[in-house]
C-alpha cells in the first residue's frame, strides 16, 4: 500500500452528494494527475461531517483545513495552491457564524459548531471511507465483535449493554439491555435480530447518515446483538428512499462475508450470523416495530396489539430484539470501552450521547452528537449559532409528529429522556426544528397533524377519524373560522386518542397540538376570538398595508397580479383589500420597506 | 479471518496509511514549497522524506507543506516538529542529507545540528 502525504476528504453525504460533491471528486483526481500528484494525494469519499450547511464540504490532512461550500472551479485553486504549495485557500475556509472568525488556523475540533460535540455513535462518519472495511478495522472495528465471541459470553454481552444505561434512540427509550435479556430468555429454535432503519420524522436524518458513514458499525453491532440474544439471521429494515445509505451498507455486507465476520463460525467459534435488506415504501407507519415486521414478512404494514411481544413472537413467529441504527451505532464502543466509559458520558438517566438533526431556523443546518444532558441553549446557540437575520427565537420542535414544542423559557432545560418528556416534549429520533417569530404555533400543529393524518394507516378507529376530527379544526383556526369552545375541544380529542389509540403513532398524534396548546394558548386564542395570528403567518388572518415610507415608485402596483394596488407616481400607494389576493408579491418588490403585514 | 491475530494485522497495516486522520501527537516534517522553495528543489527533498518514512515503516510521522517564511536564501528549508518540543528547522536541504534526519532526528531523536538554520548564524 502506498504512503500518502495527504488526505483531501470529500463529503460523500445526502446533502453534499446532492450539492455536487461526486463532480468535485472526479475535478480533484483529475487535477491532481494534471500535477502529478497522484501518488501523493488520496481522495476519498467519507460520510457526513454534520454541517451540511456549509456543504459540499471538503477537508484537507494533515492540516484539517476546512474548505466549505465548495465549488467544481474551486478545486483547481485548491490543488495549485493548498497542495502543491501547501498555502491554505483563504476565501474557501470555513467561517462560523457566530464569532465570523475564520477557521484558517484552527483544526477541526476547534470549530464552534464542533467544540462541544462528543462524537460516539458517529466516531467514524466523515473520517473513514464507509466503502473501505479496512479503513474501518484500522479504527478498530470489529475487535468488539472478535472480544464479544471469544471472550464473553452472551450473559456477559448482555450484562455490559444493561450496566451502559444504553436506551432506544429511536424514540421511547426503552432501555436497550432490558430488550436484548428479553429476547435472550425466550427459548426457540430460530431467533432473529433487526435493524430499524425506517427513519420517518421529518427533519430527522442521523440514521442515514450513519448507514453511509459507517455501515460495518451497524454489521457489527447486529453481529454482536445476534450473539446475545441467540439469532442466527439479521434483517435492516431501510427505506428505497436512502439509495446511498441501501448501496453502502450492502456493500458492507459483501465484505464483512469476504473476511468471514459474516457467515459460517465467526472467528472460529461455532456462531454463525447473516444479514438481509428489506426495502421499505417509506410508510411512517412501519417504523412501528410490529408495523415493520409485518412489511418485511410481506404484508401489509399495520401495527397490532401488544402482548405479544416481539420478544416472544415477532418476525415470522419466533422470538426477535428490534433496535434503531443510532442505538447500534454506540454496541461495539460499549463492548470495547465498557459500560463504565459509556456512564461517564451523560447523565444518571440518560446515559451517552445523541445525535439531533438541526433544522429549521438555524445558522448551522446539519447534525450534532452531544453528551446527554446538554443544555438546550448550548444546541441552538453555540453548536447551532443561532436564528438568521436577527430574529428572536420562540420555539424548539423535538420528536417530529410525536414530540412537541420548547418555548424559549425552558431553553435551559438538560436535553435528556426525561426531562423532555416533563415539559411536554420528547427525544423522538432526534429531529430538532428551530422555530424563530415569524412561525405561527398554530399552523406548526397543523403541519405535524396534517403529516400524521396522512401516514395514519387506518386499522384504529381513533387514529383514523380522531386525527382528522382534530385537524379539521386547526385548518379552520388558522383559516379565521375558529370557534369558542374548539380548544377544549381539541383538547379532549386529544385526550382520547392518546388513551385509546393501536400503536405508539395514534397514541403520540397529538402531542404537537397538546404542547402548543399548553405554551402557547394565547396565540390559539388571538386567532380564535380576536382573528388574528401573532406571527402574521396565516395569510387569511393578515392584510398588507402599504405604510407612509411610500415613495410612490409604483414598482409593487406593477408587480401585483391582480391589479388591487392603486395610486399615482410620487405619492403614497393603497391596497384595496377586496382584491388583494395576499401573494406577498407586493412586500418583496418594495425596495423602502414600506409594506408591512397586518 | 478467523482469529484476532488477522484482524490486528489488517489493522496495523491500514492505520499506517490513515493515521494523519487521527493522530494529534504525531512527528510532523513541514517543507517550505511557496515559489522559493519549489525552484530551490524542495520537491524532491519532500518526495525523499516520504520515501524514507516509508521505508522505515515510520506510523506517528506526517509530512506536510507551508510557504515562504522570508529566508528565501535558506531554501529548501525544512521543519522537523517532535510532540512537546520546539520545532528544528534545517537549511539548504538536499535528498541526499533526508535518510540521516529521518534516522537520527525522527528516530533517534537527536537533531542533526550542522543541518540546522543554528549551525549557519
Amino acid at each position: 500500500m502506498d504512503l500518502y502525504r495527504a488526505h483531501v476528504l470529500v463529503c460523500g453525504g445526502t446533502g453534499c452528494s446532492s450539492s455536487g460533491s461526486a463532480q468535485l471528486i472526479e475535478r480533484f483526481e483529475e487535477q491532481l494527475k494534471e500535477k502529478g500528484l497522484e501518488k501523493e494525494v488520496k481522495v476519498i469519499r467519507t460520510g457526513c461531517f454534520g454541517l451540511c450547511e456549509a456543504g459540499p464540504v471538503v477537508i484537507v490532512y494533515p492540516e484539517g483545513t476546512f474548505y466549505s461550500r465548495v465549488k467544481v472551479e474551486d478545486v483547481d485553486e485548491i490543488v495549485s495552491e493548498h497542495l502543491l504549495k501547501g498555502r491554505k485557500v483563504q476565501h474557501l475556509v470555513y467561517v462560523d457564524h457566530k464569532t465570523h472568525e475564520s477557521s484558517i488556523q484552527k483544526s477541526l475540533k476547534e470549530i464552534g459548531f464542533y467544540k462541544q460535540q462528543q462524537r460516539v455513535a458517529l466516531r467514524n462518519c466523515g473520517v473513514i471511507d464507509p466503502e473501505n472495511i479496512d479503513e474501518y478495522i484500522a479504527f478498530d472495528g470489529y475487535r468488539a465483535l472478535a472480544k464479544a465471541l471469544t471472550e464473553m459470553t452472551p450473559e456477559q454481552v448482555i450484562k455490559e449493554i444493561l450496566d451502559s444505561g444504553l436506551r432506544g434512540r429511536g424514540g421511547a427509550g426503552f432501555p436497550t439491555g432490558k430488550k436484548w435479556q428479553f429476547a435472550a430468555a425466550s427459548k426457540a429454535e430460530h431467533k432473529y435480530f433487526v435493524c430499524n432503519a425506517d427513519e420517518g420524522d421529518p427533519g430527522a436524518f442521523m440514521d442515514r447518515s450513519l448507514l453511509e458513514g459507517d455501515p460495518h458499525a451497524i454489521v457489527e453491532a447486529m453481529a454482536i446483538g445476534g450473539y446475545a440474544i441467540g439469532a442466527d439471521e439479521g434483517w435492516v429494515y431501510v427505506r428505497a428512499e436512502y439509495p446511498i445509505a441501501v448501496q453502502r451498507l450492502q456493500r458492507a455486507i459483501d465484505q464483512a462475508h469476504e473476511y468471514g465476520l459474516l457467515g459460517k463460525n465467526i472467528f472460529g467459534t461455532d456462531f454463525n450470523f447473516d444479514i438481509h435488506i428489506r426495502l421499505g415504501a417509506g410508510a411512517f407507519v412501519c417504523g412501528e416495530e410490529t408495523a415493520l415486521m409485518a412489511s418485511i414478512e410481506g404484508m401489509r404494514g399495520e401495527p397490532r396489539p401488544k402482548p405479544p411481544f416481539p420478544a416472544v413472537k415477532g418476525l415470522f413467529e419466533s422470538p426477535t430484539n428490534i433496535n434503531n441504527v443510532e442505538t447500534l451505532g454506540n454496541v461495539a464502543q460499549i463492548i470495547l470501552k465498557g459500560a463504565d466509559w459509556f456512564r461517564s458520558i451523560g447523565t444518571e438517566r440518560s446515559t451517552g450521547t445523541k445525535v439531533f438533526a438541526l433544522g429549521g431556523k438555524i445558522n448551522n443546518t446539519g447534525l450534532v452528537e452531544i453528551p446527554m444532558g446538554t443544555p438546550l441553549r448550548t444546541i441552538i446557540e453555540d453548536i447551532g449559532g443561532g436564528i438568521p437575520n436577527g430574529k428572536k427565537f420562540k420555539a424548539v420542535q423535538t420528536g417530529g409528529p410525536s414530540g412537541g414544542c420548547i418555548p424559549a423559557s425552558l431553553l435551559d432545560i438538560p436535553v435528556e429522556y426525561d426531562t423532555l418528556t416533563s415539559v411536554g416534549a420528547m427525544m423522538g429520533s432526534g429531529g430538532m426544528i428551530v422555530l424563530d417569530e415569524d412561525n405561527c404555533m398554530v399552523d406548526i400543529a397543523r403541519f405535524f397533524l396534517d403529516f400524521t393524518v396522512d401516514e395514519s394507516c387506518g386499522k384504529c378507529t381513533p387514529c383514523r377519524i380522531g386525527t382528522r376530527r382534530m385537524l379539521e379544526i386547526l385548518e379552520r383556526i388558522v383559516n379565521g373560522k375558529g370557534e369558542e369552545g374548539d380548544i377544549e375541544k381539541l383538547e379532549n380529542l386529544a385526550e382520547n386518542i392518546k388513551a385509546t389509540a393501536l400503536c405508539g403513532l395514534g397514541q403520540t398524534a397529538p402531542n404537537p397540538v397538546l404542547s402548543t396548546i399548553k405554551f402557547f394558548r394565547d396565540e390559539y386564542e388571538a386567532h380564535i376570538k380576536e382573528k388574528r395570528c401573532p406571527a402574521h403567518h396565516c395569510q387569511a388572518l393578515l392584510n398588507y398595508v402599504i405604510t407612509d415610507k411610500c415613495k410612490g415608485c409604483t414598482a409593487c402596483a406593477r408587480a401585483c397580479p391582480v391589479g388591487a394596488i392603486t395610486g399615482t407616481v410620487k405619492e403614497q400607494h393603497k391596497i384595496d383589500i377586496q382584491k388583494c389576493i395576499k401573494c406577498g408579491t407586493c412586500m418583496t418588490k418594495c425596495k423602502f420597506g414600506a409594506i408591512i403585514k397586518d | 479471518m478467523k482469529t484476532l491475530a488477522d484482524l490486528e494485522a489488517i489493522r496495523a497495516k491500514t492505520l499506517e496509511n490513515i493515521n494523519m486522520r487521527k493522530d494529534d501527537n504525531a512527528v510532523r516534517v513541514v517543507v517550505g514549497m511557496a515559489t522559493c522553495g519549489i525552484a530551490a528543489g524542495a520537491r524532491p527533498v519532500m518526495l525523499a522524506f516520504m520515501e524514507e518514512i516509508q521505508k522505515r515503516e515510520l506510523k506517528h510521522v506526517t509530512v506536510s507543506q507551508t510557504g515562504c517564511i522570508g529566508m528565501c536564501r535558506y531554501e529548501p528549508m525544512v521543519d522537523v516538529i517532535m510532540p512537546g518540543q520546539e520545532k528544528v528547522t534545517y537549511i539548504k536541504v538536499k535528498p541526499e542529507m533526508v535518510p540521516r534526519i529521518v534516522a537520527e532526528h525522527i528516530v533517534n531523536g537527536r537533531p542533526v545540528e550542522e543541518y540546522t538554520i543554528g549551525a549557519a548564524e
